[in-house]
């Protein structure tokens, strides 16, 4: 029986599994919406706006570690997925994206709602496709899976003319894919292992740094054994955050500009630092030059392109970071653990205690006790956080501890202002039975908040607490420190609406807070409450993050993070 | 410093938007760029001259190996690999010249392919010195046009052995 291209997409997607998938549709992909409204298997969630259709799909995938899936039309539509493709792209998050695409004969003619996107996008995927003939459509959404969700995972674009979609074809399944051009390391190379070892056990000022490749592989049972077993300090960048729980003695804090003292003075004083599913972007290792430099250094990573492009590796080791940690721990534990480097964890033990982030005591509503509260009270609970961008995801990432993978959602490498609500959207809709909560900016949040529709036409119980301080917060920071105090376009006090009203107008209850003395109340009345909520707490509106390490500087010239 | 190497890719649309854009986005420079299919139509051969002013080849190398359509690459050192040029090189050669012309066309081996009242046209093969000489000895005659291949490479035998 002959099937629509449409249909064949569909049929594709069943089959692989893909029971959510986000979008808005258009002229352009009128039949595939047509067969996707036939689908007994796949929910549909109807966004606001496509942005927030790519990062809710990459909320999905980071919340479950499946692949998500959004769809937009062409034009205006595929062009405003780009900057959700792009955060996708920079945290290396399996996302396949759709759209459509005028018929093929009007391709190239600047036709109504014509845009390249396979163009535009090339330098922000991992792989795309221009479909031309509907029979290779099953091969292509296979391909696409594949490729977005193995080796070093990121999004692919698949786009689809409109004939294509109402091309009639033979469907056939495609149980295997082969790409000659395209086979991921998986396993570790066993001499580098085996050296890595002796390094491990040689050490006097060991450091385990992990980043988002231990969330994506899986690694964090590996990264715990080997990190308890032999004693190593553990740090992480923000993408790593979960990746080893936060409460335990061996844990230091998050590394960087923003990162703790003591993970700073650790890395800067280590004469073995173990990079695991790390990058070392810039904003981890502050100045490349003075990163690290009593170290050596072995580096874990999936992607060989990594290895040595930023910081020189000692010991480079290819492959999925689970895979060769795995392997590590079974070669490691033929040796007794050697109990080499007490006087280093004493050293850590008191940078802990000295450097520890504080919590204001003043009972005034500071960002930073409003996200402790928050943890505080929500301490034992299933709690999946997604951030913004700035301050507020700095507070959250300081304060709001976790102890597990995939539970601290956040744009890591782009830096994407909006992220955190549509993220949140798309966690939810992953797991619905967890407290999904946005810790958002007033500036972020105003980037996305079109889509508090979809939270209400759903009716997902997303909490979204807004650290309101009606800045640009953390450009306003900088202006603070680097460009003499002079304030510019970063006053948002004007023309912010009231969020309890525009709570109100899409039937999202909501509450501002204003006195610290509120505070508790109104995060337990959002904690009881079933559906979704909005806690705007209007908090100090001069606070900056601290610790900071300046652009440029290395990672111990730290401003602020001293015990009082 | 100039760098050869060598790239094999799946013939598809799109490949050479690829790779042209990732060199462009991670700052490499194309020195010259030819490609055509391969005796398997599915495949095309790349010989990419890459400019290596402060990127490492083994960026560009490894960076190219991500694109999923780039099928494996060979970076040979200058001794590996057997290289060739081709030019068609328009040389005034007017009647009191036209001798002096043919007479380094004929010492560098260059065909002429195309005879006009004023003009010849030469073709030359060689390596990137061996064009950039006889440019340099016709050039005082009067050079109408100029066009050159780029640079294609292959491994000698030894180096595939």
């Amino acid at each position: 029986m002959k099937i629509s291209g449409a249909q064949a997409i569909v049929k594709s997607l069943e089959y692989l599994g893909v029971k959510d998938v986000f979008g808005i549709p258009g002229g352009a992909t009128l039949p595939l919406y047509d067969a996707l409204a036939d689908s007994k298997i796949i929910n549909h969630y109807l966004m606001r706006h496509e942005q927030c259709a790519a990062h809710a799909a990459d909320g999905y995938a980071r919340a479950s570690g499946k692949i998500g899936v959004c769809m937009a039309t062409s034009g205006p539509g595929a062009t405003n997925l780009v900057t959700g493709i792009a955060n996708a792209y920079m945290d290396s998050i399996p996302i396949v994206a759709f759209t459509g695409q005028v018929p093929t004969h009007v391709i190239g003619t600047d036709a109504f709602q014509e845009a390249d996107i396979t163009g535009i996008t090339l330098p922000i995927v991992k792989h795309s496709y221009l479909v031309t003939d509907a029979t290779d459509i099953p091969q292509i959404v296979a391909e696409a899976f594949y490729i977005a969700s193995t080796g070093r995972p990121g999004p692919v674009l698949i786009d689809i003319p409109r004939d294509i979609q109402q091309q009639f074809i033979d469907y056939h399944l495609i149980e295997k894919v082969t790409l000659p051009g395209y086979k991921p390391t998986i396993k570790g190379h066993a001499r580098q292992i085996k050296e890595s070892a002796k390094l491990i056990l040689e050490s006097k000022r060991p450091v385990l740094l992990i980043g988002g490749g231990i969330i994506t592989s899986g690694a964090s049972e590996e990264v715990f054994k080997l990190a308890t077993t032999h004693r190593l300090p553990v740090t992480w960048t923000l993408m790593g955050k979960g990746g080893f729980p936060e409460n335990h003695e061996l844990s230091m804090g998050m590394i960087g500009m923003h990162g703790t003292k003591t993970s700073n003075m650790a890395v800067q004083n280590c004469d073995l630092l173990i990079g695991a599913g790390v990058r070392f972007d810039d904003r981890a290792t502050g100045n490349v030059a003075r990163f690290a430099p009593h170290a050596s250094i072995i580096h874990i990573d999936i992607d060989p392109a990594e290895v040595s492009k930023i910081v020189k590796a000692s010991v480079p080791i290819v492959g999925d970071a689970r895979t060769i940690l795995k392997a590590l721990n079974e070669y490691l534990s033929e040796f007794e653990p050697k109990a080499n480097h007490e006087g280093w964890l004493s050293q850590i033990k008191k940078w802990k205690k000295n450097y520890a982030l504080r919590v204001p005591r003043d009972k005034i509503l500071k960002p930073q006790l409003l996200v402790h509260t928050l943890k505080k009270m929500t301490a034992g609970m299933e709690i999946i956080v997604t951030t913004g961008v700035g301050q507020n995801q700095m507070w959250a990432a300081q304060y709001f501890n976790m102890e597990k993978p995939r539970h601290f959602i956040s744009s890591g490498g782009l830096g994407t202002m909006g992220f955190g609500l549509p993220s949140a959207i798309g966690a939810q809709v992953a797991k619905p039975d967890a407290l999904v909560i946005d810790i958002d900016g007033d500036g972020s949040f105003q980037m996305v908040l079109q889509d508090l529709a979809t939270i209400a036409c759903y009716n997902l119980p997303v909490k979204i607490v807004i650290i309101n301080n009606r800045y640009l917060g953390m450009v306003r920071q900088w202006q603070q420190l680097f460009y003499k105090g002079k304030y510019f376009a970063v006053d948002l006090e004007k023309g912010t609406p009231d969020f309890e009203e525009l709570g109100r107008a899409y039937g999202i209850r909501a509450k501002s807070v204003k006195e610290y003395s509120q505070l508790e109340k109104s995060i337990s009345e959002m904690l009881s409450h079933e559906g979704p909520f909005i806690l705007d707490v209007h908090v100090e509106k001069e606070e900056n993050v601290f610790p900071m390490v300046p652009a440029g500087a290395a990672l111990d010239e730290i401003i602020g993070g001293e015990a009082k | 410093m100039k760098h050869t190497i060598s790239v094999y890719v799946e013939n598809k649309p799109g490949v050479l938007a690829r790779i042209a854009g990732l060199f462009r986005r991670r700052g490499f420079n194309i020195h010259s760029l030819s490609v055509a299919p391969t005796e398997n139509a599915a495949y095309s051969h790349m010989t990419i001259v890459v400019d290596l002013e402060d990127k490492p080849l083994e960026q560009v190398v490894k960076q190219l190996h991500k694109l999923i359509n780039v099928i494996k690459i060979h970076d040979y050192l200058p001794e590996e690999v057997v290289e060739r040029e081709l030019a068609l090189i328009k040389v005034n050669a007017s009647s009191e010249v036209r001798a002096e012309v043919i007479e380094i066309a004929n010492i560098f081996r260059a065909k002429i392919i195309d005879v006009s009242r004023n003009y010849l046209t030469l073709e030359v093969t060689g390596t990137e010195d061996k064009i950039s000489a006889i440019i340099a000895l016709l050039k005082p005659y009067g050079i109408k046009d100029l066009v050159r291949t780029g640079k294609v490479a292959v491994a000698r035998g030894q180096a595939t052995e």
